[in-house]
């Protein structure tokens, strides 16, 4: 263990390094070009591998080649390149390849505020590809979560098969920090079931945690990868029953796991009559709001997601039972407002959209909130 | 072959001081020069890069060109739809998608390649820097070999990519080289491909203090000693057929050229280089000039 004075995104750096990461594939981006930059002279070092590639349409579809190569990989952008990413996106949930992609927020739509945060793209990272299916994402609201954060999301990437978004924001990107790097031997390092090159029909999905072993290449499998509708073998079946066993699978296999997902905090809330939901770096303001609120004895308390999807309506309806209203504040218009809102059905949920280039700043927030106790 | 003096162009002014161009950025020259040249007619397409924050912040705007800021992967898909609208309209005006050297030759190559191949009535300027200034001087596939850049902190490894002559290869009308350095030459070639109908190319090589490390005062000399070495070659060519531009006739002549060193050195970008890297970037730069002569 040591401990370092660095960015989110360097942390982010450190803890893909410590899960593991043997490639990062990168396009430049404020605010994600520092993220890149880092690991271009960081990863060689650590026997890993950083290339610059024409857009990011190639990165992630380089970040997929190297994971079926073996290699556990990475590539990180903010929402313009995001957007690009898209269809590379789907390609990696249909073939089940691990990978993480950070995804560093900026103000939007399209070129937006380059050098500035929002929380808008909460919606785009979980459906922007067509189809269907469930893809993690996890939101750090510090320089340390990134760093834990971002071996978590090469974990499930690697037992889920899956790709994995880290969603950080411009604000939070270049905050510097106090962080406690830690030794392998104080984290857990999951890597990717393949099949038994013995037993002949191992690889097959008989499992019931529904993730099939990985045929990674060049270890005698004979893989064929496949981005059509696809059987267990990987050949190409358009019908019904093959058709709805694969998509019910890529779903199942995140949401059947949420509990394993869900990953939240809650502070102050155990004698509270007001409950504050906010995520990332706005949970920072929200944490001094309710801080705020309380020294006018108002008993109010901050739950706080560090898995945004799947959304964690179980812990949340846990810390709401007893509170008479729900405050949704986000840097946004009130995107996962609509989320809370439709799994706190009969509770009072008031959505506090502060849309704010930089944090709302927490004075912002106890105004707003005051309005409605 | 007429002459071009720069006190009887055009004075009106389409990018006003008080942008949010570098001290010594060659692509507010190069702007300059584009309002010289072709004054009010200029539609401007342009992608992320450079040229999108030298626009300038309010109230400190200080762009008049008619101008489509698009994102990156888009520019010339962009021009080739303004153009051909603008043709079915029977309006006249010069489409000019003005994108870096990312938004030409790397997140840039399928649109230029595509509206090249359909000869679209646009000019394509791609205005070279060697890098990606504006987010921080990461590599591109235009960055010189041995250059550092924040993602090759060592020294890139790989040469720069021949974009005029794959846009060559495009058998598009028209393609020319042109440098900061020498307007006129530049400002000629853009008079000629305005008045061309169909697809047009102008590489632009703008040396960028910022990035390439070395004090601003010293753009235009940078520039110019790139002619002089030979490095860059100042050239057009109409269908295909390359004319050697006069300001580099001189350095066809191998012993006329200066040593490449003295470009070299001028810039903080090539300190990691080798004698043995300065003997290869000699050597690529006889084998350009030999590849090219083959067009003439």
């Amino acid at each position: 263990m040591r401990t370092e004075f660095i960015t989110t995104n360097i942390a982010i750096a450190e803890g893909a390094i410590m899960a593991g990461m043997k490639f990062y594939a990168g396009y430049p981006i404020t605010p994600a070009s520092d993220l890149f930059e880092y690991l271009a002279e960081r990863l060689p070092q650590a026997g890993g591998l950083t290339v610059q590639f024409e857009d990011e349409i190639a990165s992630i579809n380089a970040v997929i080649g190297a994971s079926w190569a073996g290699a556990k990989s990475m590539t990180a952008t903010s929402g313009p390149g995001f957007s690009l990413m898209v269809e590379g996106l789907g390609f990696a949930i249909i073939t089940e390849t691990p990978l993480v992609v950070v995804d560093i927020m900026r103000a939007g739509p399209s070129t937006g505020v380059p050098t500035k945060a929002t929380q808008s793209d909460v919606y785009q990272v979980r459906f922007a590809p067509h189809g269907i299916y469930s893809i993690p994402v996890l939101i750090p609201w510090s320089a340390q979560e990134g760093f834990d954060l971002a071996i978590r999301a090469f974990n499930i990437a690697e037992a889920l098969r899956t790709p994995v978004i880290i969603l950080s924001d411009a604000v939070l990107a270049h905050a510097w920090e106090k962080v406690r790097i830690k030794d392998l031997t104080e984290i857990k390092v999951i890597d990717r079931e393949m099949p038994q090159l013995k037993n002949k029909n191992s690889w097959l999905n008989q499992k019931s945690d529904l993730v099939p072993p990985m045929k990674v290449f060049g270890r005698g499998y004979g893989a064929k990868v496949e981005s059509l509708i696809h059987d267990e073998r990987g050949w190409y079946i358009p019908n019904n029953e093959t058709y709805r066993k694969l998509v019910w699978r890529l779903v199942r296999k995140i949401e059947d796991k949420a509990r394993f997902l869900w990953d939240s905090v809650t502070y102050l809330t155990e004698d509270s009559d007001y409950l504050v939901y906010a995520y990332g770096s706005v949970a920072r303001p929200a944490y001094a709001a309710v801080k705020e609120l309380r020294k006018e004895s108002i008993r109010i308390g901050l739950f706080r997601p560090r898995t945004l999807w799947p959304f964690d309506y179980f812990n949340l309806k846990k810390a709401s039972m007893k509170v008479k209203k729900v405050f949704v504040v986000e840097n946004n218009e009130g995107k996962i407002f609509r989320e809370v809102q439709r799994h706190l059905r009969g509770k009072e949920v008031i959505p506090l959209p502060l849309i704010d280039l930089e944090v709302p700043p927490p004075e912002d927030i106890v105004d707003s909130i005051r309005e409605w106790l | 072959m007429m002459v071009l003096n720069i006190k009887e162009l055009p004075q009106e002014k389409y990018l006003l001081s008080g942008n949010a161009a570098c001290p010594g950025c060659p692509e507010a020259l190069g702007l300059k020069y584009l309002g010289m040249a072709l004054d009010d007619k200029v539609i401007l397409v342009v992608p992320a890069g450079c040229s999108s924050v030298i626009q300038g912040l309010a109230p400190g705007s200080s762009f008049r060109f008619t101008t489509l800021n698009v994102p990156f992967a888009s520019s010339d898909a962009v021009a080739a739809g303004l153009a051909a609208a603008k043709e079915v309209v029977g309006e006249d005006a010069v489409v000019i998608a003005w994108a870096g050297d990312g938004g030409t030759a790397d997140i840039g190559m399928a649109t230029l390649s595509g509206a090249a191949e359909r000869n679209d009535n646009i000019i394509h300027v791609c205005v070279d820097n060697e890098a990606y200034m504006n987010t921080g001087i990461q590599r591109s596939s235009l960055t010189p070999y041995g250059a550092w850049t924040t993602t090759t902190w060592t020294g890139k490894k790989e040469r720069k990519k021949e974009l005029p002559l794959i846009m060559l290869a495009h058998k598009v009308p028209y393609v020319a080289t042109a440098s900061i350095a020498y307007p006129t030459d530049y400002i000629e070639k853009l008079r000629k491909a305005a008045s061309i109908k169909g697809f047009k190319y102008i590489h632009l090589h703008a040396p960028c203090p910022v990035g390439w490390r070395f004090d601003p005062k010293y753009t235009v000399r940078v520039a110019k000693l790139a002619v002089e070495t030979g490095m860059w070659i100042l050239f057009e060519a109409f269908n295909g057929k390359v004319t050697i531009s006069p300001f580099s006739r001189p350095y066809q002549n191998k012993e006329r050229r200066k040593p490449v060193t003295e470009y070299l050195k001028l810039q903080e970008r090539f300190r990691t280089m080798k004698p043995e890297d300065v003997k290869l970037i000699e050597k690529m730069i006889d084998d350009a000039w030999k590849t090219l002569l083959k067009f003439t």
